[in-house]
């Protein structure tokens, strides 16, 4: 797939309804790879995969209506205000107009934007905008969320309330999988896999993983790991 | 549908709230029609000279006031030395300078010729030809005048006639060039750019996993340039009737029909560009340098192509720009219908079919 570099190497694992799932990694050890294989834009060149229940060789439009997904890179139109931003990815997602409308007006409510609600994505500060592109990501009530890591260079502040929004989310039934290498973030999913050299090395609760390498904290689970 | 009118509503919203790009899309065709059509002009017109008459005779006198009386050279100074010329030549002002040999009258009557100089200043070769070019015409006339009564055994006259573009006028020239340089320029580098600039900024990864078709994506980022470049070319056209006055001979309908062929075509080549480009700055070096210095250099706006070198000249048809200047020249001056230009026609549909095939193939090659 990347000439002869193999990026993501048999990896196995099922996420469960509703869960929170790490899937950690150091930088290069194929996360991004990875979830872009699950999402189709990337098509691995053996072995298979359900999301949701379908298939992601034959089913392809059905996943793409029933999965969310928030790149690394911050993925809203800065020239498009907040408003148009939710009608515009609501209306790609097949929304009905009436759908958007009330989406959109409890979405700004929650998220507190009611003044900038017609300020462009753009002039607002980069962890608001994180937070609009995960309600955005949930928008059309996707089964299963992908966050490529959704809380990069954002503040300890922004960073706590936005997994306050991943577990209401989980919460209400929607599948997270999420990826990051902050580790504190890594504490707060129900699992964790650690993928290393693009193999998953463990896969496990944080608080078994840490008793299992007979470690304080997820920090030292993935250093040993790392480290190999 | 629906989810197709809401993404042409956004790239309308992106391509008006860049003031910057919207200023380009319209300004520049306004700028470069009233640029090529005033200021670059292969014309002359009311050139300074200057005269060296070593004679001064009635002969002379007549052949002076002969090149003033028109209006492409202007008498700027009578100078009395072979030594002045370079001087008048270095100031610059004056770019050519014609000196009549002494006893110019005597001589002619006496030994059947007499010689003129025409001195040229050749540091803008185009100029110094036409410059050259004019006085013998001038001269030539002065001889057919002054010969009407006593006629030499033979005499060959060329009668020209120019056709199509009888006073000779740039702006005709100009115009289909200026035209298919904008429709180009607009459709091919603003849709790259736009395209890439998802790429870039990462949206189009989020519009890749959405229930979106990756061909609508590519129609919806095209469609609103399909309109701007129509009115672009509407108000080329409208410009050029109604500032240069230039007739337009054929079917204002076939020629709106190629337009929008053409259009196409550039398009094409702009999602071509845009699947093999990661940024926006490629896009537009790619855009410029693949695509506007060939419509300059090798699509016959400013060069005849059968001036070109050979290889030049073969490398010049597959430059899509030049079959339609061919195309609008044919409509615009000489007023031909299809069945004149369905060569050319065929040639601009092959091309688009080929390019939006391959920009599909290459699209889908990048999703993999």
């Amino acid at each position: 797939m990347f000439g002869d570099f193999i990026a993501v190497n048999a990896i196995n694992f099922e996420v469960k309804k509703g869960e929170i799932f790490g899937f950690l990694g150091a930088n290069g050890a194929g996360k991004t790879t990875a979830i872009k294989m699950l999402i189709g834009i990337s098509h691995p060149t053996s072995g298979n995969a359900t999301i949701a229940g379908f298939d992601i060789y034959k089913n392809t439009e059905d996943i793409k209506k029933n999965i969310g997904y928030m790149s690394q890179k911050f993925a809203l139109y800065d020239d498009l205000t907040v408003r148009e931003n939710i009608t515009f990815f609501g209306g790609i997602y097949g929304l009905s107009r009436k759908r958007i409308k009330e989406k959109s007006t409890t979405l700004i409510k929650e998220l507190g934007l009611e003044d900038v609600s017609k300020n462009l994505v753009g002039s607002l500060p980069l962890g608001w905008k994180q937070k609009i592109a995960f309600s955005v990501a949930l928008l059309h009530d996707p089964k299963i969320v992908f966050l490529d890591e959704p809380t990069g260079g954002v503040d300890p502040i922004t960073r706590r309330q936005f997994w306050e929004m991943i577990y209401k989310a989980a919460h209400q039934g929607t599948t997270i999988f999420v990826t990051t290498h902050y580790m504190d973030e890594a504490e707060y999913c129900d699992r964790v896999s650690i993928m290393v050299n693009g193999k998953i090395e463990a896969l496990n609760t944080p608080k078994k993983l840490k008793s299992q390498f007979n470690v304080e904290s997820m920090n030292d689970v993935f250093l040993n790991l790392a480290r190999g | 549908m629906k989810r197709f009118i809401g993404f042409v509503k956004k790239e309308f919203y992106h391509i008006f709230r860049d003031k910057r790009s919207l200023f380009i899309l319209f300004g520049m065709p306004i700028a470069q029609i009233l640029l090529f059509g005033f200021a670059i002009t292969n014309e002359i017109n009311n050139v300074d000279i200057a005269i060296l008459d070593h004679s001064k005779d009635a002969t002379t006198k007549e052949i002076i006031n002969k090149i003033s009386a028109s209006h492409y050279f202007s008498i700027n100074q009578i100078i009395e030395k072979e030594s002045d010329i370079e001087p008048i030549f270095k100031k610059g002002k004056v770019k050519a300078v014609l000196s009549f040999e002494k006893d110019f009258s005597k001589k002619l009557i006496t030994q059947n010729h007499s010689n003129i100089q025409v001195i040229t200043d050749a540091t803008d070769p185009n100029t110094a030809n036409t410059i050259s070019n004019y006085v013998n015409a001038i001269l030539q006339i002065y001889l057919k005048e002054q010969n009407k009564n006593h006629t030499s055994a033979y005499q060959i006259i060329a009668q020209t006639r120019m056709v199509y573009n009888p006073e000779l006028k740039s702006v005709y020239m100009f115009v289909p060039g200026v035209m298919t340089m904008i429709l180009m320029l607009v459709s091919a580098m603003m849709t790259s750019i736009s395209i890439t600039r998802e790429k870039e900024l990462g949206t189009m990864e989020i519009l890749l996993v959405s229930p979106i078709k990756p061909f609508q994506v590519v129609i919806g980022k095209v469609f609103p340039y399909i309109f701007l470049s129509i009115i672009n070319a509407i108000t080329i056209i409208l410009l050029s009737l109604f500032i240069f006055k230039m007739p337009i001979q054929g079917s204002l309908f076939l020629l709106g029909l190629e337009s929008v062929l053409f259009i196409i075509t550039s398009l094409a080549l702009g999602i071509l560009i845009s699947t093999i480009s990661a940024t926006q700055q490629t896009a537009m070096m790619i855009s410029l340098m693949g695509l506007m210095l060939p419509v300059i250099l090798l699509s016959g706006f400013i060069f005849p192509i059968t001036s070109m070198p050979v290889p030049m000249q073969i490398i010049s048809n597959i430059i899509p720009a030049k079959w339609f200047i061919i195309i609008i020249k044919g409509i615009m001056l000489k007023g031909v219908g299809l069945q004149f230009i369905w060569k050319e026609t065929l040639i601009l549909l092959i091309m688009t079919t080929f390019f939006i095939g391959l920009s599909i193939k290459k699209y889908k090659i990048r999703l993999e």
